[in-house]
Formats: structure tokens, C-alpha cells, sequence
């Protein structure tokens, strides 16, 4: 078993996102992450989906996929030969003493600086699962207030594309 | 024109003759355009009858079978026929009423989210916003449910929709982006399975219901014919084997025969054409991986290597796939090996007291009096294990029965409908006393529809099946709620719909009633009182 990421593009049309979810609860198989967001035609949208499986349940989950009528392709992407990408929106606690320190962190993982009050920050990172993970370990230290992380969004590098 | 003449006229056009339905208000302007059709309306007692029946009409013509019900209560009676033709991969159109679109998502009366509760038991799904729609939403549904694998499609039409005027496209063409079913199938796959065929020494057939979905059984006898080589058939498949032929093992799975067993045994290869191996087919073993090269043929790539591990998967429609192998084929060589040890499966009367009847020598005896292209559907529980194994399919007999999902209460209503399919062939429907019990209503509509099917109720008592079941797991003392202490006379319920019924307590009785019901021209059902502690399979 390990970690996939599925690119499903779908039609955009009501009861698609329930339909493609349902197929994955009722065959068992759990969702670890789902984004969906229209592509430059507004009649689709791109699904990333997350999903812990082996190589015979993932083969299985694409063919249940492809089956469905609003699916248009279906492909998992590599980590060897694609992009994943998440976002993460955090806000900590930020004294005037610790205002630096947290800026520079988050000059070191290229995060961006939202929002500043008397005691708050709020940061926002874009990256690998792994880099925002060790992003929240660090930023942790001064005090996590709240944070909203996306699920994966991905794409497969060079020509190929659907 | 109006949404509801667009709707009918989609129906007519897709040469479907009869419609099968339960009417309501948010159907109503469909109603009245029906009235106004060439359409015939059969009006089933519930509306899972009318899913069934549908079911019987479209198994037999081919064609897709259409039911109308209405919103809420009647879309969602109709789920579990919906779900049962999914699992026998059956192509319907259903057509459920919605509230009006401004009502939609208000909790309006007689308001239920069809499309989203019957997502996971339907090809596809539609809920029809414009009228404008129509005529590629019908045209998209016939064309999904009869293509690839058939299945059922869902089409909720609010109740304005049907009432709005629009100007509609007479014949818009259909492209689905995502649906393109492979048809043919892959040719040099084909050639890679004739030479590991031509390879092997034992190899073995398996046809499942996809023979018949595909109208392949013809290709698929004369292949048999050709190779001599030996033949299993899967619950679905019965009737896709002309049982006349001397490769004919039997029926496969659970309930099924030792010498199928066997075969699936000793066999080096195995080729399935049409059949999703399920459960009840593999009976938990794993005999069909037992060091064999296995082919799997369908229509479906989701089947082909989903329940067991295929080496040589063929996507494609089983007679274009039988008709190439027969045209590539080296028929010098034939395969007409037999299984090492044959049980022996003979049909011996229990020792049973007089007033109770073997179902086994029973069905014998029906099979030999019926004609030579019967129908016979069979409900689900034991009636429909003996009605499998004892039913000779040989000539152009058909058998329908709920393989996939097991849905008590199929037998009658599927019957109603393959009888207005097929006028002129005779007609048995296999039940249960428990089945019938949930589809009694359609007694009334067998009666009024004038059509003649002959109802052999294997009456035990019992929901036998499941006595069968908790014997074997918990002992003969723990039964518990299988057992219908007031059962009814059935006799006098078949009357009062208007139909002919007599009681048959021996065999001689049996006979002469039998004898009886194939003449004339009237439905009969024939209370046939089954001794209670015959089990579905009888080893010797």
C-alpha cells in the first residue's frame, strides 16, 4: 500500500463530485485527498484525488473511474515525473519580539506574508506534502493559532496532458 | 412541442412498443401524452414491478425496457428493480417524475433526490433543468443502456419540464466524450488467446450472461461444435449452452454441479466469455486460478482481471470475438477431453410422504412437457437453484432470473413482461412461496393483461433458503424466522385475481394439472406442495 495521486478529468455538472465519491466509499477504498476545480473550458474540472492503495486496487479504482460516463480520462500521476502541489494558510502567534525570526522562516520556505496584527501573522506556503509538514513543525514553535490546507492539486510534467 | 411529447416520441422512435409504469401527479402530463401514443401503458401494482417486468420485456426483445413512475414514494419503490438490473446488467430507461424545478431541494411533497440515492445501482444518471434537453437526454439514454454493458439509466424529469413548450432538434447525434464502448476486440489479443489455446491440452469454456446480453449464443455453439472443447456456464449463462452438446458440464458455483467442479479443476486453460466471476461462481474456492492460463472475455475492462487474475484479457463484445476465433481458428485440432472423475448427479425421488412433492423430479417433468423454446424465469431461493439445475435449456429456451443482486419477488413480474416480449413462446415463472408473497399485486396484472404464463409455486412453507443457510451455520434447532405458519391459500388468491389454480400435492396430480394449464389460453398457478426438507443440492 502506498500513497497515489489520481488526476480524473470530469464533466462539470451537478452530481459528478458525489458520484466519483460515492464510487470510492462503496468499493472500500478511503479518500485521502480530493481537490476539483474547473480547467480553461468551464464544461470541465480537473479532480486530483489522493488514495492509499496498492497496485491491484489502484488499477481496479482507475477502470471504476473510467467506467463512469462523466469521466473523461483518467491517469495517476508519478511523483517521478509529476507536480504535487498543496496550499497551506497558517496563523500564529507573533509578538513584536518574534516578528523577524517568523519572517525569516518563512523567507526560507518561500512563504508569503498575508496578514500582520498586534500579536498575529498569517502565512501562506505552497508546496510538497513534505515541505508543508515541516513548514507547520517549524512555524509550531511560536504558538499555532489556526491553520486551512488544501488537498493536492497535481500535473505531469512535459507534453503529456489531458 | 411539449416536454412530455418529446419524451414519448423518443420512446416510439427507439421502436420500444410498450411501456411499464405506476402513475402519479408529477407524471401526469407524461400520462396524458401516453394516451395520446401508439404506446401501450402497463400499469404494474408496485413500482418495482414495473422495473421487473421491464426487465423480462428487455432480456428478451433487446431492446431496452422502459418504466414511468412518479416522484418521490415512486421513484424510490422502484430502486431495488433499478439496482437488480444493474447487477444482471439489464438495459432499462427509467423515467421518474420530480417536483417542479422551483420546488426542487425545498422538501416538497412527494420530493426525493432520485438521481443522487440511485447513483450507485445506474449506468448514468440524468436530471433534466430544460426542456431543450430532451431530446439528447432520451437519445443519450437509450444509447447508454443498450451499448457496451447494458444497464439501467435514470432520467428525472420535473413535473414543468414536462409541461414546457420548446423548439427541439428532431435528431440531435450523440457523442458522449466519456463513454465510447469498446466493441471490437483487440485482434492481436485474440491471436495470442487462439495460440494459447492451440497450446493447450485441457482447455475449458466458461459463458456467462454476456453471451446472451450479446446475442453471441449462436457463434458461441458453433465454436463448441467446432472444438469439441468441454463447457461451463455460470448462473446468468444458463441457457447460453445448447445443453443438447456432449461438452456440457453444467453449471458452475455454489450451488452448481460437481462435474462443472471438476472440469474447472483439471482444466490447463480457461476461457470466460461474459461473466464477472463473482462470489457465488467462484463458491469461495480457487480453483479458477489453479495453475491455468486464463483468457477472460468482456465488454466491461472493470471485469477483466477484477475478481481473478487474467493472463490474456480480451475488452470487447463476445460475438465479434467468437466470430473472429472461428474465422482464425485451426479446427484440425479438437479438445473433447472429459473431467476425470464425473459424479454421478442422477435425479432420485426423496423418500418423501405421499401428500409432497420433489421439486427435482418435478422440474424434470416440466422441462420434458414444455417446448423446445420455453421461457422460464425463476425468483430467488431454492426455486430458483432447482429451476437452474433441473431445467433442460436445450433449443432456444431462455432463463431469467436475478443472478447478481438475488431479489425475491422477480420471478412473477419478469415473467408478465417476457410474455408481451415474446407472445407466441410459453411462458413459466419458478416461485417461491416467500417471492411471491412480495409481488402477490402483479397476480392482477398478469390477469388483466390477457397474456398466458403458467406460475409453478414451489410452496414449502419456508423462506427455504435461508433455512438451508441457518441449518448449515447454526443446526436444524436454531431456526429462526424463515417459517410462514399461516401461509395462505394461494389457489384462492390466484382466483380472486381471476386466474386458474388447482393444488398439486403428488406427482400424479401434478401431471394432470401441468397437462391442463399448457392447454387453452389462460395463466395458471399451480400450488405445488414442495416437501420442506429438500435442500438446494442433493450429493449422492
Amino acid at each position: 500500500m502506498k500513497k497515489r495521486i489520481l488526476s480524473v478529468l470530469v464533466e462539470n455538472r451537478a452530481g459528478v463530485l458525489s458520484r466519483i465519491a460515492g464510487l470510492f466509499s462503496r468499493r472500500g477504498y478511503n479518500i485521502d485527498s480530493l481537490s476539483v476545480g474547473t480547467v480553461d473550458d468551464p464544461a470541465f474540472s480537473r479532480m486530483t484525488i489522493g488514495v492509499t492503495a496498492n497496485d491491484w486496487q489502484t488499477e481496479q479504482i482507475m477502470k471504476q473511474l473510467n467506467k463512469q460516463i462523466p469521466v473523461i480520462k483518467v491517469a495517476e500521476l508519478l511523483p517521478e515525473d509529476s507536480l504535487i502541489r498543496e496550499i497551506l494558510i497558517i496563523k500564529v502567534s507573533a509578538t513584536v519580539e518574534h516578528r523577524r525570526e517568523i519572517k525569516d522562516l518563512a523567507d526560507i520556505y518561500k512563504a508569503s506574508v498575508l496578514d500582520v496584527t498586534q500579536n498575529t501573522m498569517i502565512l501562506e506556503v505552497t508546496g510538497s506534502e513534505k515541505k508543508i509538514e515541516s513548514f507547520i513543525e517549524h512555524i509550531r514553535t511560536y504558538g499555532l493559532l489556526e491553520m486551512a490546507r488544501s488537498s493536492s492539486v497535481g500535473m505531469q510534467r512535459g507534453t503529456a496532458s489531458f | 412541442m411539449e416536454g412530455a411529447k418529446i419524451i414519448i416520441g423518443s420512446i416510439e422512435k427507439h421502436g420500444v412498443d410498450r411501456v411499464f409504469g405506476h402513475p402519479g401527479g408529477a407524471v401526469l402530463p407524461l400520462y396524458e401524452a401516453l394516451r395520446n401514443s401508439s404506446l401501450t401503458h402497463v400499469l404494474t401494482r408496485t413500482e418495482q414491478g414495473a422495473a421487473h417486468a421491464a426487465s423480462g420485456y428487455a432480456r428478451m426483445t433487446g431492446k431496452p425496457g422502459v418504466c414511468i413512475v412518479t416522484s418521490g414514494p415512486g421513484a424510490t419503490n422502484i430502486i431495488t428493480g433499478i439496482a437488480t438490473a444493474q447487477a444482471d446488467s439489464v438495459p432499462l430507461v427509467v423515467i421518474t417524475g420530480q417536483v417542479q424545478r422551483d420546488r426542487i431541494g425545498t422538501d416538497a411533497f412527494q420530493e426525493a433526490d432520485i438521481a443522487g440515492a440511485s447513483e450507485p445501482f445506474t449506468k448514468h444518471t440524468y436530471l433534466v433543468q430544460d426542456a431543450a434537453d430532451l431530446p439528447r437526454i432520451m437519445n443519450e439514454a437509450f444509447h447508454i443502456a443498450s451499448t457496451g454493458r447494458p444497464g439501467p439509466v435514470l432520467v428525472d424529469i420535473p413535473v414543468d419540464v414536462q409541461k414546457e413548450d420548446v423548439q427541439a432538434e428532431n435528431d440531435p447525434s450523440i457523442n458522449i466524450r466519456g463513454y465510447k464502448p469498446v466493441f471490437k476486440g483487440n485482434r492481436k489479443q485474440i491471436k495470442a488467446a487462439i495460440a494459447a489455446l492451440e497450446k493447450s491440452e485441457r482447455p475449458l469454456i466458461c459463458a456467462g450472461g454476456g453471451i446472451l446480453c450479446s446475442g453471441s449464443r449462436t457463434p458461441l455453439n458453433i465454436f463448441l461444435q467446432k472444438t469439441g472443447i468441454p463447457v461451463v456456464h455460470t448462473l446468468m449463462g444458463n441457457g447460453a449452452v445448447d445443453m443438447d452438446l456432449p461438452n456440457v458440464m453444467g453449471m458452475i458455483g455454489s450451488h452448481g454441479h460437481l462435474r462443472a467442479k471438476q472440469a474447472l479443476k483439471e482444466s490447463d486453460l480457461l476461457i470466460i466469455i461474459g461473466a464477472r466471476i463473482s462470489d457465488r461462481a467462484t463458491a469461495g474456492g480457487h480453483i479458477f486460478e489453479r495453475e491455468k492460463i486464463i483468457l477472460h472475455i468482456d465488454i466491461d475492462p472493470a471485469e477483466v482481471g477484477k475478481n481473478i487474475e487474467t493472463h490474456i484479457p480480451i475488452v470487447g463484445d463476445a460475438g465479434d470475438v467468437l466470430i473472429y476465433m472461428l474465422k482464425h481458428m485451426d479446427f484440425t485440432k479438437t479438445w473433447d477431453w472429459k473431467p476425470s472423475r464425473t459424479p454421478s448427479e442422477a435425479v432420485v425421488p426423496m423418500k418423501s410422504s405421499p401428500d409432497r412433492l420433489d421439486p427435482a423430479v418435478l422440474l424434470h417433468h416440466v422441462s420434458e412437457k414444455a417446448d423446445s423454446d420455453a421461457i422460464f424465469t425463476a425468483d430467488v431461493g431454492l426455486n430458483q437453484i432447482w429451476a437452474a439445475r433441473h431445467i433442460t435449456m436445450s433449443g432456444k429456451r431462455r432463463f431469467l432470473t436475478s443472478g447478481g443482486l438475488g431479489t425475491m419477488g422477480y420471478g412473477l413480474p419478469s415473467a408478465i413482461g417476457a410474455k408481451m416480449a415474446a407472445p407466441e413462446r410459453q411462458v413459466f415463472a419458478v416461485m417461491g412461496d416467500g417471492g411471491i408473497q412480495m409481488s402477490l399485486g402483479e397476480l392482477g396484472t398478469l390477469s388483466e393483461s390477457g397474456e398466458k404464463v403458467v406460475i409453478l409455486l414451489l410452496n414449502n412453507q419456508y423462506l427455504g433458503m435461508v433455512r438451508e443457510l441457518q441449518d448449515n451455520a447454526y443446526g436444524v434447532d436454531c431456526r429462526h424466522g424463515v417459517y410462514f405458519k399461516k401461509g395462505p391459500d394461494f389457489v384462492q388468491i390466484a382466483e380472486a385475481y381471476g386466474l386458474k389454480s388447482a393444488h398439486a400435492y403428488n406427482m400424479e396430480s401434478f401431471g394432470k394439472i401441468l397437462e391442463q394449464s399448457l392447454c387453452g389460453q389462460d395463466s395458471w398457478l399451480i400450488d405445488c406442495r414442495i416437501d420442506p426438507k429438500i435442500n438446494s443440492v442433493r450429493r449422492f
